[in-house]
């Protein structure tokens, strides 16, 4: 039943404590030898997807097979994955030699495989003649290095990386990126590396998975998700991009920013709102204002090293971002154009605000946990369950009390507007189209008027 | 540059001086005096009598073999009992950890006598004789928490990580317990035991109240005989214990001090 092609295999995860959600219906397939890259914000659950498949933590329901064999109950010294922990966890009272065979002393080999499968992995992650020094005289990279070493001298299945490069400076981390490539390539195992760094992922591994909110927003191999990004979270997260609403007028034809542009995207079907991803660098920019599909001002100039990053207001009131090497002059107006290949078109997850809530009377309905006041409501009978609307442009968050009150959890740029999630205290989400600039964690107020609250009969 | 460093340090050597003052009268006086009383006899001249008739005094000799060997036996008990105290308290199985640890703590804000007294009550309501039993239990009912709580402090501080990280090498948790949190709990350990055997070898009070006088510590032997006028004696052996005392500090020394197991 299980497919063996697969060396990791998660299925129906489902993590929460008391209440609170952190993994929901996860599932996840690792091919032999991948390097596969779990990137995600902090809080997102993808440290706790790593210590379920280490075995540190339970799952709530759910399997996790690795090499075809279900593991989700065995503890974790039985399991055949070995772990490289954010702060390495080094045993303080071992030298660099007794750290690494930790391992293979509690398989009790012959001291002299011992020696030689040292030497070998202190060789690999050119740690060679430290075998002796404690290692709190080490260095964070070094500690690094013996930490994987560590790992790697179990010979395990899969090595699990816990966001192994965090603690290291840029430079440091970035030599330590193309060893550890270099080591996945010579030793052929699976790695399953989890980092909060795009850059990190994107240059790492064979497959990415995008998570957030404890769900798996897109898997793919770099490319895919940096040039087809599943949906605006995963746009918004990986590299920087403009994201804008637009609307499917046809086949090949989409509008935005107040003009129609043409894609090689098909079969959302017609007058279909959408979301388009325009990557900075794929913005070319004219001097001439007349030679591009868009007109706009310069807003902003900022030296990037390779780049220049331009802030650029279309005419209309978009605001977009532009990678270019040409230096241009703040106020200047230019020409903007984008190629059809370029325009990335994303279904929408939801257009509008839906809760399911009770009619209580012709004027009032219940949802969020309060009493909202409505149009006059006919056909329905006081109550009845019935589904409500709200579009996201009709919310109105306050800075004191509203009708109900919320938490900003995370904000998306839209170039003309901001599209902002707010947690209520309902423990519902909803979703908020707004000028205004908000702060993520702020606390608000949330009103909606009567007129702008759709009731539709279940 | 060099001058206003000069002076800074001077003032932080003023900031001392009441320390000093303090240790030099309370500390370096007395220890100094019990070494003169030890080292003369009753008419103030230099002689070494006092160690002689230490060494030849037979029941002085086994009082102080027989207050190691209390000593001793109080520490492990204290250690066989407060060692797996102080491991459950760590892996916060309790909501409310902190509270249970206080618990432990609290005989601790009575006064030892009165406790050792209450001791004696409970003896008698429940008809057990006093004497040696009831001396250890009184010993570990006292010390125990100075075992448990460096013993505790060490194993809370003890990054969790570890445990993980040698299971996730393959050790089943008795080889996790053998092979990293024993050997990371040790500087606790030694100073658990230091804080334990340094007051038991030297105690009396809650000897003569638990062995109804029956049974001699070395404790009560220094007592008697300062309460007896012979200052000199009574001197000479407390300056023996003090290197007993001295010299067991020296074994755990390397560890305990740069870990900070100690309270």
């Amino acid at each position: 039943m299980q497919d063996f092609n697969y060396i990791i295999d998660v299925r129906n995860i489902h993590k929460s404590y008391k209440d609170k959600v952190v993994l929901d219906n996860i599932n996840l397939s690792v091919k032999k030898g991948e390097f596969v890259t779990i990137l995600g914000p902090s809080g997102c659950g993808k440290t706790t997807l790593l210590r379920l498949i280490a075995g540190f933590l339970p799952a709530t329901s759910g399997q996790i097979f690795i090499g075809g064999k279900e593991i989700t109950g065995i503890p974790p010294y039985k399991r055949p994955v070995n772990t490289v922990f954010q702060k390495y966890a080094l045993f303080p009272h071992l030298n660099v030699y007794d750290n690494i065979a930790f391992g293979l002393k509690l398989k009790k080999l012959p001291r002299k495989e011992i020696d030689r499968k040292v030497a070998r992995v202190l060789k690999m992650v050119s740690m060679t003649d430290y075998e002796y020094r404690s290692v709190d005289s080490l260095s964070g990279g070094q500690q690094q290095r013996v930490a994987i070493a560590r790992a790697i001298v179990n010979e395990p299945e899969v090595l699990l990386l816990d966001e192994p490069l965090s603690a290291l400076d840029l430079k440091m981390r970035q030599d330590m990126q193309m060893e550890l490539k270099e080591l996945h390539k010579n030793l052929k195992i699976t790695f399953l590396y989890v980092t909060h760094d795009q850059e990190e992922a994107l240059t790492l591994s064979d497959t990415v998975v995008v998570m957030s909110e404890g769900v798996i927003q897109q898997t793919g191999t770099p490319m895919d998700v940096y040039n087809e990004p599943a949906n605006s979270f995963v746009a918004d997260f990986i590299g920087a991009s403009n994201i804008l609403n637009a609307e499917m007028i046809e086949d090949e034809l989409v509008r935005f920013a107040n003009h129609d542009f043409k894609c090689v995207d098909k079969g959302f079907g017609e007058h279909t709102p959408v979301d388009v991803v325009l990557r900075p660098e794929d913005i070319v920019v004219f001097e001439n204002p007349s030679n591009g599909m868009l007109c706009g001002k310069i807003q902003s100039v900022v030296f990037k090293g390779v780049h220049y990053e331009l802030t650029v207001l279309t005419e209309d009131g978009y605001e977009l971002l532009v990678h270019d090497y040409n230096c241009f002059n703040v106020g200047a107006t230019v020409g903007l154009a984008v190629k059809p290949f370029d325009i990335h078109v994303m279904k929408k997850e939801r257009v509008c605000n839906t809760f399911e809530g009770k009619l209580i009377d012709s004027s009032h309905v219940e949802f969020l946990g309060h009493e909202f006041e409505c149009k006059e409501v006919e056909g329905i009978e006081a109550g009845e369950r019935v589904k409500v609307e709200v579009d996201f442009g009709d919310v109105e968050l306050l800075d004191n009390e509203g009708m109900i009150e919320g938490e900003v959890k995370y904000i998306l740029y839209k170039c003309d507007r901001y599209h902002l999630t707010v947690l209520t205290d309902w423990d519902e989400n909803i979703y908020v189209d707004t000028q205004d600039v908000w702060d993520d964690g702020d606390k608000v107020g949330i009103s909606i008027m009567p007129e702008h609250i759709r009731v539709i009969h279940l | 540059m060099k001058k206003r460093q000069f002076g800074r340090f001077g003032v932080q050597k003023n900031w001392t001086i009441p320390y000093a003052v303090f240790l030099l009268v309370f500390v370096i006086t007395p220890l100094i005096l019990i070494a003169i009383y030890a080292f003369t006899d009753a008419d103030g001249q230099f002689s070494l009598a006092n160690f002689q008739k230490f060494i030849h005094h037979g029941e002085t000799v086994n009082t102080f073999v027989y207050s190691i060997g209390i000593a001793l036996i109080t520490t492990l008990v204290c250690l066989i009992i407060g060692y797996p105290v102080a491991w459950i308290l760590s892996q916060n199985i309790f909501s409310s950890t902190s509270v249970i640890v206080m618990l432990f703590i609290l005989p601790m804000w009575i006064n030892t006598l009165i406790r050792t007294l209450a001791t004696v009550a409970l003896f008698d309501f429940l008809q057990l004789p006093l004497g040696e039993g009831a001396l250890i239990f009184g010993l570990v009912y006292n010390f125990l928490p100075f075992m448990i709580y460096p013993i505790y402090n060490v194993l809370n501080k003890t990054d969790h990580s570890l445990t993980e990280a040698a299971q996730d090498l393959g050790a089943c948790p008795l080889k996790v317990f053998t092979r990293v949190t024993l050997p990371l709990s040790m500087p606790g350990v030694t100073s658990g035991i230091l804080m334990v055997f340094m007051p038991t070898v030297s105690t009396f009070a809650i000897a003569e109240l638990l062995t109804l006088n029956n049974i001699k510590l070395l404790g009560t032997t220094v007592q008697e005989n300062i309460n007896n006028g012979m200052w000199n004696y009574g001197a000479a052996i407390s300056l023996v214990m003090l290197l007993l005392i001295g010299v067991s500090s020296l074994f755990t020394d390397d560890k305990s001090g740069e870990e900070g197991g100690l309270l």
